[in-house]
């Protein structure tokens, strides 16, 4: 039997991912989910403090067109001791703003491992699996993992609670 | 012809944590494997250490000695590559062991209603009475998983 030419040339695909590392640790993440990097620096003059948030990894947002982005501390949702940030990646469809330390290089996956059922927690949220490079495993990470639908709901009420205060400090001072 | 009591022999792979041996139903070993690597990342399933490269294939390890011993091992001479059942497939789970592994076959013995969970059953074997274990209540599974997450496939291959 003979294979068809498109046939013998297709290989495994390959995904271009973004290593990156948060405290010391490598992460991948899809290059396709990261929609701009900026520095944290880029930050400053345009996000806004949450101060009534319940969500530790959350603190501040951002205004991006027409919705709100919330900026998360990579190191607070993995349980990583404490890091300095120096970018952050605006993740395509969803509503974060990650903060990484650094980026270790661009690769591409070809295999990606689901999480095993041996990990039963949180982790299954946060990964879309294992992907094995270079003799090391690394975790590739799931955009739509780091706020679940509950953290929003309370994050959004953390905001309106803001921009009531915000709205009532402005009619006292008029 | 065989008799009844060859008819109920098994083989099982005995296995030493520290001073004390237990045992596996041999049909649940793939292979023992020299200690390799620990692969760790943030995850919270406590009882799984990190995972180990083998053969191509990312392997859970979980260190059982904690459960069974009360101390997780000080050495390490090989990693128990086991088939854990997860409802209807199977993973692979490297479990560390002290010391070499034996297989025998032997007539195992029920557990009672006192054992632990994790007893499958009992191995009487030389002078030592040998705890069977039961991996699916031994180590974690979807049992324990605390959100509801779809079923994914082993491996899959990765989006462009």
């Amino acid at each position: 039997m003979q294979l068809s030419a498109h046939a013998k040339i297709r290989g495994p695909r390959a995904e271009q991912i973004i290593l990156f590392r948060i405290s010391g640790q490598l992460f991948a993440v899809s290059s396709a989910s990261v929609q701009e990097v900026r520095g944290v620096d880029s930050l400053a003059g345009m996000a806004q403090e949450i101060p009534l948030s319940t969500i530790r990894k959350v603190r501040h947002s951002v205004r991006r067109g027409e919705g709100t982005l919330y900026v998360v501390n990579g190191g607070v949702h993995f349980g990583l001791p404490p890091s300095a940030a120096t970018l952050v990646f605006f993740l395509r469809n969803t509503r974060v703003a990650l903060l990484v330390d650094g980026i270790d290089r661009m690769s591409s996956m070809t295999q990606l491992q689901a999480m095993s059922h041996a990990f039963c927690h949180e982790e299954r949220r946060w990964y879309r699996g294992l992907t094995a490079l270079d003799q090391t495993v690394v975790p590739v990470v799931d955009p739509s993992g780091f706020l679940s639908l509950e953290e929003l709901s309370l994050l959004e009420k953390a905001m309106e609670a803001r921009n009531l205060g915000s709205e009532a400090g402005e009619t006292y001072r008029q | 012809m065989k008799t009844a009591a060859e008819l109920e022999l098994q083989s099982y792979v005995l296995l030493r944590l520290g001073e004390r041996r237990f045992a596996l139903a041999a049909r649940e070993i793939a292979e023992l494997v020299a200690p390799s690597r620990v692969f760790r990342f943030p995850q919270q399933t406590k009882e799984i250490e990190g995972v180990i490269l083998r053969r191509g294939r990312i392997v859970p390890v979980c260190d059982v000695s904690e459960r069974l011993l009360g101390n997780k091992l000080t050495s390490r001479r090989f990693y128990l590559l086991a088939a854990r059942k997860y409802g209807e497939h199977t993973e692979w789970v490297a479990l560390p062991v002290s010391g070499e592994c034996e297989l025998i076959n032997a007539e195992m013995m029920p557990a009672g209603e006192s054992d632990s969970n994790h007893v499958a059953g009992w191995l009487s074997h030389g002078a030592e009475v040998i705890e069977v274990l039961d991996l699916e209540a031994l180590t974690p599974g979807p049992g324990t998983l605390s959100t509801h997450h779809p079923e994914v496939s082993a491996a899959q291959e990765a989006r462009p």
